[in-house]
């Protein structure tokens, strides 16, 4: 009888405290998701791509670890140049641990550059359009995967900056590129050198070269520190492209 | 009654230790070492990151492999060792006994966890120390700014206060996960029981959280279903909570007060636990 009633009062217990700690937890769960502790639940796409070990590890709070042991599989795949594995590993990673900023960026870096090249110079495929076109896909994915870590870092300059990089060198897209400095230059604690990247894209758009003059002038009037080369050489040409007065100028003389 | 409780624990941290559990700290030694020398392949901030993937994760598994075995075979072990009579004889309550048992385990875990973190902040430093010397001298040309800006990038991605704090909060999961199993092992009939149960209340407790918002939404769910879900969220404890190793390898620091919230909840399920483990273990025909 002494037992029952133990176990009716551990039970109720249970209950009890359970409810209790409801508000407490919700409101931890949310404030952990607010300061990026918390991934998301893991959705059941993933469980096919980890495998049933894997998956269940991850469920039971080693997301980072199989993380990190799928990236070295992944670098394994990458001594083996099989771009095609790597893409796969590379997606499941950075599911895995979204807000790690080095899986994004080197799954992007690897797609858009390694893959991307090796694409083109692949020996077996005589079709130069076709080489072209897995060259372009490759390109395409790094730039998903960069757009994709954006979305889930949007707190983060690096990623911008990444895909400023991307935009300028591999899609010549430097209003792209003008628009991702610049959004990455506005983020906390973004070095000064991303500003006068975003200024110089800018000043390659058709179009633009009146904005990017006046914003070539606020950094010039920022003090002799940012009056870098290119800075002055930028600001000269669109002087003169614009047609400013000689007086109104700040680099009348073309700089050495 | 500290006396008391005192000699029980420290009884039951010098029989955890006969067992011989640290060499597992040799495992984890190796395998963080080990992985340290492999990962100098890869650049500095794939090696930092997936360094403290690994020790971290490692620091995890061990520390609650440690907590649940530990802690299943206490009650079971005295009892059939009959060791359980000789100190209930005593003045001793059953209260104190639980208490000096989860104590021992407490010290053996914390002792573990301290040992772990030790290894890993050792290896963390000299791999940091490493790159930094590596990226002196393949910069040595450059101006002093930029060498220092990438200097700087080297101890960012090396060097992270939040890693203690990670810590901290791996070894209150692991001590709550102790208190859960004594919990357990009070109305477990085995040490084998105790265990697979305490496993699959791990298991379930990281899928608490998911179970508790279907329950809170409510939605379409039938009734069977809503139970369930109630019970999950009400009975485990939300071992996601003290999940927050995923975040703190990536950079992201742990804010004061969730910190605070997070080992207060821990202490909150040990505490509760323990009671319940009391109140069970008060009635319990030895």
């Amino acid at each position: 009888m002494r037992r029952t009633a133990t176990w009716i009062a551990v039970a109720a217990g249970l209950i009890v405290f359970g409810l209790a700690r409801l508000p407490l937890e919700r409101s931890l769960e949310t404030a952990q998701q607010s300061a990026y502790l918390r991934a998301e639940s893991l959705n059941l796409g993933l469980r096919d791509q980890l495998g049933q070990l894997s998956y269940a590890a991850a469920l039971s709070g080693f997301r980072s670890l199989v993380a990190a042991f799928l990236w070295i599989e992944a670098h394994t795949a990458w001594e083996q140049t099989a771009w095609g594995r790597m893409a796969g590993l590379f997606r499941t990673v950075t599911s895995l641990q979204p807000r790690s900023l080095v899986y994004w960026d080197l799954s992007s870096w690897h797609m858009a550059w390694n893959a991307a090249i090796a694409a083109y110079q692949n020996p077996k495929e005589p079709s130069e359009f076709l080489r072209r076109r897995a060259e372009r896909e490759y390109q395409l994915l790094g730039k998903e995967f960069l757009e994709q870590g954006i979305a889930n870092n949007p707190d983060r300059y690096i990623l911008q900056e990444r895909l400023g990089v991307l935009l300028r060198d591999k899609f010549s897209d430097h209003a792209g590129a003008a628009e991702a400095f610049g959004k990455a230059a506005s983020m906390e604690g973004a070095p000064p050198y991303i500003k006068r990247m975003a200024v110089y894209e800018l000043a390659s758009v058709e179009g633009k070269e009146q904005e990017a003059h006046e914003k070539l002038r606020e950094i010039y009037d920022l003090g002799p520190d940012e009056r870098k080369p290119r800075v002055l050489t930028l600001l000269h040409e669109l002087e003169e492209k614009l047609g400013i007065p000689e007086n109104q100028r700040r680099v009348p003389v073309a700089p050495e | 009654m500290i006396r008391r409780i005192s000699a029980i624990g420290a009884v039951t941290w010098t029989e955890l230790v006969r067992l011989k559990v640290f060499y597992f700290i040799v495992i984890f030694a190796l395998l963080v070492i080990g992985n340290s020398f492999f990962l100098a392949r890869f650049s500095f901030e794939e090696e930092f990151q997936m360094l403290k993937d690994i020790a971290l994760g490692a620091m995890s598994i061990f520390s609650a492999l440690l907590a649940i075995l530990a802690s299943a075979t206490l009650l079971p072990k005295d009892l059939e060792d009959r060791t359980i009579y000789t100190i209930l004889a005593k003045p001793v309550s059953r209260f104190e006994y639980l208490l000096g048992k989860l104590a021992g385990v407490f010290l053996l875990v914390t002792l573990a966890v301290i040992l772990m973190g030790g290894v890993f902040a050792i290896v963390l430093l000299l791999r940091t120390q490493i790159v930094l010397h590596a990226t002196a001298a393949e910069l040595g040309g450059m101006p002093a700014a930029e060498l220092q800006a990438a200097l700087q990038k080297v101890r960012a991605a090396g060097y992270d206060p939040a890693l203690f704090s990670a810590g901290l909060v791996i070894l209150v999961k692991a001590w709550l996960l102790a208190a859960m199993t004594v919990f357990i092992s009070t109305f477990a009939t085995s040490a084998i029981f105790t265990t697979i149960t305490a496993f699959a209340a791990y298991f379930i407790g990281h899928l608490q959280s998911t179970a508790r918002d279907y329950w809170m939404a409510g939605g379409d769910l039938g009734p069977v279903a809503k139970i369930i879900l109630a019970l999950v969220a009400l009975i485990f404890p939300d071992l996601q909570a003290f999940n927050l190793v995923d975040g703190v390898v990536t950079g992201t620091s742990i804010p004061p007060g969730v910190l605070f919230k997070t080992l207060a909840l821990g202490c909150g399920y040990i505490a509760v636990y323990t009671a319940l483990a009391a109140a069970v273990f008060q009635t319990r025909e030895l």
